[in-house]
């Protein structure tokens, strides 16, 4: 068992999750409620590291993070280190492919809240942000929960992304899943066996309590 | 009936315009303890009126005040935000919070109460709705009825000084609508809310209201009480819009101030109709009879009401609807001349009425009520 490489990888979902969800409530009641006529190339935007080839995504990331991208200097300007093969990196790219689970839930969650009760909530002379957390967010909550587990343990499983952006750099960047590819490769199967059993479980019991939530919320 | 400074201190004033997206001219008050109807078709804009004064639409022009207090001028700028306007409102669908008890979706509504008073003035309110021992239950689980008695209670939490009903007995069945519909007239006497009622049932704004406002294309067409509304439309729409179907076209003869009737010719016929001197001699006009006013001439036992205006026509269909019969006759056997009426069944089955055979009817005259010639004419 690599425990470093499952402290990586897990410390690196708890970041992305906690990072993405807020800032992905944001986005997803925006695109939810909002005409703007860019909409469906935004909409496209955020679904497209769906079905992009983590390498194509990875190695754009990777571009981006050299120091000869505005972003990968301006990086190196304020921490005096690159963003290629570090945590922050990996982090940073994480969030990216992320984007797609984090924000579609979410924003399903809203669409499906009816206008009237927002509106009812003002005319009960609610203001806007005692809307949002007294009556909005309890009501797309099990579309909250399903972007944040989707997001924590899609995370623990990419693997594309992660080699391209981050190497294979032991207590840095060494997660889990490229943990395993490792075992592989070294022949070690009952190491391999045992991680991917830890992750099958723990992906099965997520994706598991989603449905076991949204189906006990939907019967109400 | 709309005050035209438009600054009565009790209740609230409304006066909308807009083009586009959705035609408003209309203008109108609701006094303290009153009831006001806006009637009208679906798309005639009513539910929008309702919206524009909760502050949810915004129109182009107009002025929207309460208790004299301006929530609305455009003039000015001045739009307040629903919140800042003292509205109560029910939803057609309730719009209750699904995940909060009824008694919490009450409370809800109490932002100007401390919170120790809150739990106290929502049972109160559940009370006064009948809603006692329900203040648990989530609306899911609160039928359709209890959950437009929670709404009502939310919209009355917030000690409004209006209260706004937007189709509140649509989504109901018809037992529970005549027992909310009573409810509703019940609690009026008990508060000195104004109160604006939305609906496209012309029966049930009879019913509740004390003044109806029918509207069209987001017209005001005609304010006035249930008795003028129904009795004297002002044009030939807005007879239609109330479910008025005898409109025929007539020629004043003359007006008898004496005898307080106007004469009218009418085919061959020359009616006497209610003194109404506004129309010149020799004009063409529109005339219309409520039904009511249409008596059959027994055909075994003729009586001496038969004098006045009778008509004569066949019955072209006679449609039994329960314990009352609806009756259309072809005036002179003309099919573009169509009267009809209702008659209890057994008069129908005293007379043995079917369908084709020429009867007689008195046109009463206080109920003959005449019309301008072209205004409002149904628009296509």
């Amino acid at each position: 068992m690599d425990w470093p490489a499952l402290a990586i990888s897990l410390t690196l979902a708890a970041w992305t999750t906690i990072i993405l969800i807020p800032l992905g409530i944001i986005v997803a009641r925006i695109i939810a409620w909002r005409r703007f006529i860019a909409k469906s190339l935004v909409e496209a935007l955020i679904a497209l590291p769906l079905v992009l080839p983590p390498t194509v995504l990875g190695y754009y990331l990777l571009t981006s993070f050299s120091k000869h991208s505005p972003l990968g200097s301006m990086y190196h300007a304020v921490f005096s280190q690159s963003l290629a093969f570090s945590f922050e990196g990996l982090l940073l790219a994480s969030l990216v492919f992320n984007i797609p689970f984090a924000i579609q839930p979410m924003q399903r969650a809203f669409e499906a809240l009816p206008g009237e009760i927002r509106e009812a909530a003002w005319c009960s002379g609610m203001s806007r942000w005692r809307t949002f957390f007294s009556i909005e967010l309890p009501m797309v909550w099990t579309g909250i929960l399903t972007a944040a587990v989707l997001t924590f343990a899609h995370t623990l499983g990419e693997f594309g992304v992660v080699l391209m952006v981050g190497g294979n750099i032991p207590g840095e960047t060494k997660t889990i899943a490229i943990s395993i590819y490792d075992r592989v490769q070294a022949f070690d199967d009952q190491q391999a066996a045992t991680m991917s059993a830890l992750l099958l479980m723990f992906s099965f019991i997520a994706i598991g309590t989603i449905y076991f939530l949204n189906d006990r919320f939907k019967r109400r | 009936m709309t005050d035209s400074n438009g600054d009565d201190t009790g209740g609230v004033t409304v006066h909308l315009r807009q083009g586009a997206p959705i035609p408003l001219d209309v203008s109108f008050d609701c006094h303290r303890g009153e009831l006001l109807a806006l009637v009208g078709p679906s798309g005639s804009g009513k539910s929008t009126v309702l919206r524009c004064i909760a502050g949810l639409n915004t129109p182009a022009e107009g002025r929207v005040a309460c208790d004299g207090v301006e929530w609305l001028n455009t003039e000015r700028g001045l739009n307040r935000p629903p919140q800042k306007r003292s509205i109560g409102i029910v939803f057609q669908h309730y719009a209750l919070f699904p995940h909060l008890s009824a008694l919490d979706n009450v409370t809800a509504a109490m932002q100007h109460l401390p919170s120790s008073q809150q739990k106290f003035r929502a049972s109160q309110l559940m009370r006064t709705v009948n809603l006692e021992g329900l203040e648990m239950r989530r609306p899911h689980q609160l039928s359709g009825g209890q959950q437009q008695r929670v709404a009502l209670a939310r919209a009355l939490a917030r000690e409004p000084g209006i209260l706004l009903l937007d189709e509140p007995f649509s989504s109901v069945d018809q037992t529970t609508r005549r027992k909310l519909q009573r409810e509703l007239a019940a609690l009026r006497s008990r508060m000195a809310h104004p109160i604006i009622l939305v609906t496209h049932d012309v029966e049930e704004a009879c019913m509740l209201a004390d003044r109806i406002c029918i509207l069209h294309h987001g017209r005001g067409l005609q304010i006035g009480s249930p008795k003028e509304i129904l009795n004297q439309p002002r044009h030939k729409l807005a007879a239609h819009l109330v479910g008025l179907t005898n409109v025929f076209k007539g020629e004043v003869i003359e007006h008898q101030a004496e005898g307080n009737v106007t004469r009218l010719r009418w085919l061959d016929y020359e009616l006497e109709a209610r003194y109404c001197p506004s129309f010149r001699t020799g004009q063409a006009v529109h005339w219309v009879i409520p039904p009511r006013y249409i008596l059959l001439h027994q055909r075994v036992r003729p009586s001496r009401g038969e004098r006045e205006n009778p008509v004569h026509g066949a019955i072209e269909e006679l449609v039994v609807l329960g314990e009352t019969a609806s009756v259309t006759l072809a005036i002179d056997n003309r099919e573009d001349m169509p009267m009809s009426f209702n008659l209890p069944l057994h008069v129908v089955e005293r007379n043995r009425l079917n369908a084709g055979d020429n009867v007689s009817v008195s046109l009463r005259g206080e109920g003959i009520h005449l019309m301008p010639p072209d205004q409002g004419d149904v628009e296509p």
